[in-house]
């Protein structure tokens, strides 16, 4: 079944390959789109909710996307198995938590998602691994123009594509980069970083959105505005700010190597012992650590550790996957123990990234 | 990072936008909450994850150059097709239908450009009938702005709503010719589809 064969994968956004990865994890673009004849989620009956994932789910089955589309009716699945697609980016926490009729259509590399009765009708996402904004927006715009020819979309001539809320409205786009920015954390420039962005209109947010701001160094920038500008400006103002920050964070990191070697040295060891050895550990500090882990090996301070792997245990060490991985459920105690045995046996086989339950 | 009110870690990280001028806000969960929850009082809106401001502060954006009289007023009215009163849009920060944006368009306008700092949609426009061009090159170019059969595809809420309507009275013979209707329309207006291979 594609749930447990996503438990073994590690999906797009992780796959750690593409311009900037050391520092670049993902790049996604998202379109909010509504159907002409129904009224939005909210305020849709439960018969109005069924009739549109059908309609959505029928009509995107046909869409050539370049690859299989594999639907999932997300109102049936269990909890954990929900969560699972958060935490792989392929649903929000909204859609996993919300109630009635609905669905996701996701192709096989994980790039493609389209999530069907999220706030809006469709919401369509595209991720690319590293730095690809333009290569995401360029394949999310041929999906859209497919879907567009047999889906008629809500539309009005001074205010664009109409969304549930007025936030999106216009192009319906979000574009977003997630970043790993430990040096501006440690040298403690991120805030200044947040606050110029801020300045020019950029939401920063955390790994999985609010909430989750202190989960390892991991940052998501994107517009924060969708109308009145078209979508290729609103992709270049994201991207135009990307390389900036970047620059940011190779100086931040060399110059911690460069001043505080010892120090960080210290501090990045210390992690990967406490990853390596720890008998109960929560995800939050596990994504912390491996934060830290994650620096030191591209400072070339630890040696035999690999970023791939790093980035499999980052989501593998997440709730659902853990509990999928063992294959029942835990309670947050049991899931802190079987963490930490995880990651000791991650460790211990050494060579992790050539095992054969990874990909 | 701590909250700016307690000892606890802020995990909201808010921006309002007020009148140019930008002001930041880092709370915790309990503090964010209290602070979202202030109705009317907030400024341009509170994003969250998705950037959206919450209803509190989306609704404090309407109160612009509104007195609580006119507020008043304004809240009872409804949406012709879905029913949405305004005041509900308010406390939910959600609209009901897309025919909201044609029907509250006036009031709509402030808060949009509040939000976006604009008005006009300059993006992508759907192909659907962009086509079909009458006389005069300016003139056709507004008629395409606007999709082929969208008020009749919008109308629709409003068939199906009063369908309902009319089932719950008994009145079947209504609730049929309503159902006939809304499936001319779709018909028209929906291309079928045909399985590829």
């Amino acid at each position: 079944m594609k749930i447990d064969t996503l438990t073994h994968s590690i999906g797009e956004w992780l796959r750690g390959t593409g311009p900037e990865s050391d520092i670049v994890m993902s790049s996604r673009v998202r379109l909010a789109r509504n159907v002409a004849n129904y009224p939005f989620v909210s305020r849709a009956s439960e018969q109005d909710r069924l009739e549109v994932e059908k309609m959505l789910r029928d009509r995107i089955a046909t869409v050539p996307v370049g690859r299989a589309l594999e639907y999932i009716d997300v109102g049936h699945l269990q909890e954990v198995d929900r969560q699972l697609l958060v935490e792989r980016q392929l649903i929000s926490r909204e859609h996993a938590e919300a109630q009635g009729a609905r669905g996701v259509a996701i192709d096989v590399m994980e790039q493609v998602s389209l999530m069907i009765n999220e706030e809006d009708h469709l919401r369509i996402q595209c991720m690319h691994s590293g730095l690809d904004l333009l290569g995401a927006w360029e394949q999310i715009k041929v999906v859209d123009d497919q879907i567009e020819k047999i889906v008629p979309y809500a539309f009005h001539p001074r205010f664009g594509y109409l969304t549930a809320c007025p936030t999106n409205v216009g192009t319906g786009i979000r574009v977003s980069v997630m970043l790993h920015l430990p040096g501006l954390v440690i040298t403690r420039q991120i805030d200044k970083v947040f606050r110029s962005l801020h300045k020019i209109s950029l939401a920063v947010r955390g790994l999985y959105g609010e909430g989750s701001q202190a989960m390892g160094d991991f940052y998501q920038i994107s517009n924060q505005t969708t109308l009145g500008r078209t979508e290729e400006e609103l992709v270049q103002q994201v991207g135009d700010v990307v390389p900036v920050i970047i620059d940011y964070e190779r100086r931040a990191r060399e110059f911690l190597v460069r001043e505080t070697q010892q120090n960080v040295h210290d501090q990045v060891s210390r992690a990967y012992g406490i990853l390596r050895t720890a008998q109960t550990i929560s995800a939050e500090e596990t994504m912390q650590l491996l934060s830290r882990v994650r620096m030191g090996v591209l400072l070339g301070l630890i040696g035999d550790v690999k970023i791939a792997d790093i980035n499999a245990l980052l989501v593998r060490t997440q709730p659902a996957h853990l509990q999928k991985l063992r294959g029942v459920e835990l309670d947050t105690n049991d899931r802190n123990i079987e963490r930490a045995r995880y990651l000791r046996q991650y460790f211990e086989e050494g060579d992790a990234g050539n095992r054969s339950s990874v990909n | 990072m701590k909250c700016q009110q307690c000892d606890k870690q802020a995990v909201f990280h808010i921006t309002e936008l007020e009148a140019g001028a930008v002001r930041e806000l880092h709370l915790c969960e309990d503090h964010a909450r209290t602070y979202l929850n202030q109705s009317e009082g907030g400024g341009g809106g509170a994003p969250d994850e998705e950037g959206k401001p919450k209803a509190g502060g989306l609704a404090g954006a309407l109160d612009v150059g509104q007195t609580a009289d006119e507020l008043a007023i304004l809240d009872q009215r409804a949406c012709d097709h879905c029913g949405i009163t305004f005041f509900e849009f308010r406390n939910q920060g959600r609209l009901g239908c897309p025919h909201d944006y044609v029907q509250f368009e006036k009031e709509l306008e402030p808060l949009i450009a509040n939000i976006h700092g604009m008005i006009e949609h300059t993006g992508r426009r759907p192909s659907r009938g962009a086509s079909a061009g009458s006389a005069g090159a300016e003139g056709a170019a507004a008629a395409a702005a606007l999709p082929e059969g969208t008020d009749e595809l919008t109308g629709v809420i409003c068939l199906r709503r009063e369908m309902k309507e009319a089932i719950s009275r008994e009145d079947y013979e209504k609730a049929s010719e309503h159902r006939d209707s809304i499936k001319a329309i779709e018909e028209r207006w929906i291309p079928p589809l045909h399985k590829e291979g």
